[in-house]
This record gives C-alpha cells, structure tokens and sequence, in this order.
C-alpha cells in the first residue's frame, strides 16, 4: 500500500516517480530469471490470499515445470466477506500489480498475464485497463520490454460472483469459460494450470510486494514482521470499532493493539467479544486470545487463520450461535455442490444451528456439530468446505457455555435468536410501539 | 471574475516510449522536476481520496464543491489531484490540503458545506478547521 493515497491511479507518471517500474527494468535487463526467484524466496515472502505457502517456492515450481507455453494469473476474486484490501490496491496503485506480474512472467518464462476479478469491482477494473493502456503506450507492458527481448501482456476477465471462483482451479476453470468448480489436486496449477499448461496463482496483495522486494532487497524485507512470516499484512477492519478501514502493519502486531489502536476501540465502550479473523472461513477469537500475535504461525498454532486479513470485531450484545448459523447460511449458499461433503455438510451444519437457536437443541448436537465439521475438513475436495467448519471449532472450544444456554436453558442472552425471546407489549415509548414478536 | 488556472495534472504520455533503464530514469527526473516546478507555483495542493468507498458517500461531490468554491473565489494558485482510497474508509470523503511549507492537513467525513468553508478557511484564511 506504499503508494497508495499519494498517487493518482490513472497517471502512470505518478507511478513512475515513486521509483514504477524500475524493479522490472533491472529485473528484465539485469538478472536471470532463477536470480530472481532466489531472491523472492530468500525474502520469505509468503502468499497474502490465506494459505501463507511460500511464494518464491511457487515461482520456482511454476519456473521448472516443463509446458508449451505458461502463464501468470492474479487472484483478484476478493470474495471474502469483510475483505477490500485488493480493492484498495488496484484502485490505488494499479501499476504495482501489473510490474509484478510481468517480473513473475519474466522469472517463470511467461508472456501472458490474466487478472481474474471479482465483477462488482468497477472501478478497480476501469483503472486497471487505463493502467495496462499506459503502460504498453510507454512500452513498460507489450513487446520487447526495455530492449530485452521479453514480451508480456496483460488481459483481464471479469467474475460473475461466485465466492468459490476465488479457490484456484475453480478460478482456472472460470477464466477457461467452464464452470466454476474446483479440480482434485494434484496436479496442481504450477504444473497444470490454464490450459493445462503451467500457471502461477498469486493473490493481489503477494504481488503487490514483489517490486519493492527486488528494488530494497530480500534482506530489507526480513526485517518486515516475524522470522518465519516477514513483512507486513494488510488488514481490513470492520464491525464494532470505532474506526473501520483499511491498514497494513508488520506481521505478528498483537490483535488488541489493530483493535485499539487502529480501530479506535470498541463502538460505545462496550465490551469486546469475538473477533472473526480470517474472513468466514476463518476462526473466532475470543477476548483471552487479544494478544495473539497476527501472524500465519502464531494463528495456525491456536486453531485459528490469518487468512486474507479480514478482521471482523463484534461486541457484546452479539450471540454466538447466531453468528455461527449466520455464517453456515453463507457458505450454505455459496458451495458449489460438486463434492457431498461441502454440499451437505454446510447444509447440515446450517439445520443443526437453526434447531439450537430455537430453543430445539439436544446436546447430542454439540457432538453432531463436532463430528460432521470433522468429516468436512477431511473430505471436502478444496478449502472452501474444508474451512467452512472452522467457526465452529473455534466456538464450541471458546464459547461452549453459550451453546449450552441455548440448549439447557432455552436463553439467549443477548436477545438474538428470536425464537428464545419472549417479548411484552409495553406502554408505547418514545413514540414508537413495542410489539411482540409472533 | 478572473480566469481561474488551476493546474490540473495530465497524462498525456506524447509517444513517450520507454527502452532502458536509463531512459526511465530520465522520464523519472523530468517528471519530477517539472511537479517541484508546478508545485510551487502553485503554493497549495488538494488531494481528494476517490476509492470506491469514497466515491460512494460522495466524493465526487466534494470536489465538485471545493472546484465550484475556488472558482467562484478567483483562486487561481491551485493544485487538485485525486487518489485511491487510504484505508481511511470510516472517515471518507475525505480530503487532504497541503499548503506549502505547512503539514498536510486531512479533512474527513466532509460534506459539500463543510468542504466550501475548508476553502474559506484553511487555503484563503490560512485556519485550519479543528473539528469538522
């Protein structure tokens, strides 16, 4: 995000003076292809879609395996709820996407670039083709790059809307004009990708950092963050906080201080609860767990994700089932249906929720819940099912109580679940009746 | 009313074709010469955040405002600018005024009125506006 707010997105000038397409420059007339790779990977750059798999690794596999031809593809089907970090990034500093994806070319021997975006991003789309248009005006993107012989294009294809777009081999199959649907791996796409052909997956914000890697250096970027996660993490807040927004800090900073420093504190000073990290497929964490610091380690070690840096926050006055239900509704909705572990599972998981939050619950269901998340995270063909269940790990580990008051007492403490609430009409107040809610 | 000749910056790129890193670094030099340039002749920079976050609550109006105000005061001296969003989402529009040799001031949650008396106050008066 280093450019981002201090430059105009639609003038590559304003790229250019903030050092725009140097690091290709020298990358494509000074260094080996491998050269590159190894100081991607000694930077330890790690992927900022979710999973954290080392990215120099990723260009090196992709970099070896044998095809006819190869390919570069941008994961920018930011579909997580509660993310807009790439957003951000390719409204802000479109250029900065479209350098890395040319380094990644020339590093992996590739001389086309595919952006997968979400369609809902308008603006970001407008200013990305104003970006490649300027550049290949100037010759920074197209033929013969700086006299070197290299040649590579930027296209873009637009998503439709579905979140399971943003796993890779479903994304692949998109950009092919198929279905959207996950593919068994492996083979995996450094190998078999577009086409069949070897395909690099690297999500917006990994490729955001690799020309100021090249440019300041591997050793520069370790000194970014933790040992074993360095540099920064972009984070998007929202929820209760005071302050919802964006912000990029050193991986491993401790969630109470994105919290309360970043985020201005809790809305109304009301007490912290839960905090989503990760996205939905993410974990939730509770209050006891505000110092962890946000790292993919340090989650991994806790049963929790990092995943793409959403950071939802909620208070007090929010019921956990109601937000596990909530969520399983999501994913519910958005499973593609290919395997039966995810296309049932999130629909059982779903009813199960449903029946506690009516005051219906057994705590035969706690155990049900446990098993059939089990069951998914083995067996669902990729991470949308896999991870699907991970709120519900997290919650029946840290918020065991609250399921057992649904259950045992038939209450819902905090009033959400409306089936547990008994409402009396009162006198009216404030002008405005309260009526009961049957 | 004087002609108002605010320097809005372009990018007309004239056939500029880039073919080594030298050649970059040039451009790179002369673009920057010419912003200190214009810069100083224009004294006071406006850089309105027009992410999408911004433009939904209204950016686009903001600046049409702060144009429509400068316009209407003469105020010839003027730098305008747009950027991507900040991060910043929660207190967008939001609006940053950099008058030379001062510190960059950003005004958030703006609204057309409240953008008007940032012109009045901190560019023609020289006040910055504590609270918006």
């Amino acid at each position: 995000m280093r450019n981002c707010g201090h430059i105009d997105p639609e003038n590559i000038k304003d790229y250019i003076t903030r050092d725009g397409y140097q690091a290709l420059g020298t990358v494509v007339t000074e260094l080996k292809p491998i050269e590159v790779i190894e100081i991607i990977e000694q930077s330890g750059l790690r992927g900022r879609g979710g999973a954290g798999f080392p990215t120099g690794l990723k260009w090196k596999f992709t970099h070896q395996a044998a095809g006819k031809e190869k390919y570069v593809v941008a994961n920018a089907d930011e579909g997580e709820p509660g993310t807009s970090k790439d957003r951000l990034i390719m409204e802000g500093d479109p250029h900065s996407l479209l350098e890395a994806m040319a380094i990644a070319g020339y590093a992996i021997g590739a001389n086309t670039g595919y952006i997968y975006i979400r369609g809902e991003y308008q603006l970001a789309i407008k200013r990305l083709k104003i970006a490649i248009a300027q550049a290949k005006e100037m010759g920074l993107l197209g033929e013969n790059l700086f006299d070197s012989g290299f040649n590579f294009e930027i296209k873009i294809r637009e998503g439709a809307g579905a979140y399971v777009c943003g796993e890779e081999t479903a994304l692949l199959k998109s950009i092919e004009g198929e279905r959207g649907e996950p593919q068994v791996k492996p083979p995996y796409p450094t190998n078999e990708g577009l086409w069949g052909q070897p395909t690099l997956i690297n999500n917006v914000e990994t490729l955001a950092n690799i020309a100021v890697i090249i440019r300041e250096g591997a050793e520069w970027f370790n000194e970014i963050g933790t040992e074993g996660c360095p540099g920064t993490k972009v984070f998007t807040l929202s929820g209760d906080v005071e302050n919802e927004g964006i912000i990029e800090l050193p991986m491993g900073t401790p969630l109470r201080r994105i919290i309360e420093g970043f985020g201005g504190g809790m809305v109304d000073d009301k007490e912290f609860k839960v905090a989503q990290s990760g996205g939905s497929s993410g974990g939730c964490m509770p209050k006891e767990l505000l110092d962890t610091p946000m790292d993919y380690d340090s989650l991994a070690e806790i049963g929790m994700t990092l995943g793409s840096g959403a950071l939802l926050v909620m208070d007090e006055t929010h019921c956990i089932v109601d937000i596990a239900k909530c969520l399983m509704q999501f994913f519910k909705h958005e499973s593609c249906g290919k395997c039966v572990p995810c296309r049932e599972g999130n629909k059982r998981l779903y009813n199960r929720l449903d029946k506690i939050s009516k005051g219906e619950g057994e705590l035969e269901d706690l155990e049900r819940l446990r098993d059939l998340a089990d069951t998914m995270s083995k067996t669902a063909l990729c991470g949308l099912g896999q991870m699907a269940p991970t709120s519900i790990y997290t919650t029946l580990k840290y918020f065991k109580d609250e399921y057992l008051t649904h259950i045992e007492d038939n209450n819902c403490t905090t009033g959400s679940c409306r089936g547990l609430v008994d409402l009396e009409v009162q006198d009216k107040r404030g002008g405005k009746d309260y009526g009961n809610n049957n | 009313m004087a002609e108002v000749k605010r320097v809005k910056r372009t990018c007309e790129l004239e056939n500029k074709r880039i073919n080594s890193l030298r050649e970059l670094n040039d451009f790179k030099e002369e673009i920057r010469e010419e912003r200190v340039g214009n810069q100083k002749r224009a004294g006071v920079r406006i850089t309105t955040a027009m992410g999408s976050c911004g433009i939904a609550v209204g950016a686009q109006e903001i600046l049409e405002a702060i144009s429509d105000e400068l316009t209407t005061r003469g105020l010839e001296d003027i730098s305008i600018h747009n950027t991507g969003c900040i991060g910043l989402c929660e207190q967008e529009p939001l609006v940053k005024i950099k008058i030379e040799d001062q510190p960059a001031v950003f005004y958030g949650n703006l609204t057309p009125e409240l953008a008007r008396e940032v012109v009045k106050n901190h560019i023609v008066d020289n006040q910055i506006i504590a609270s918006c």
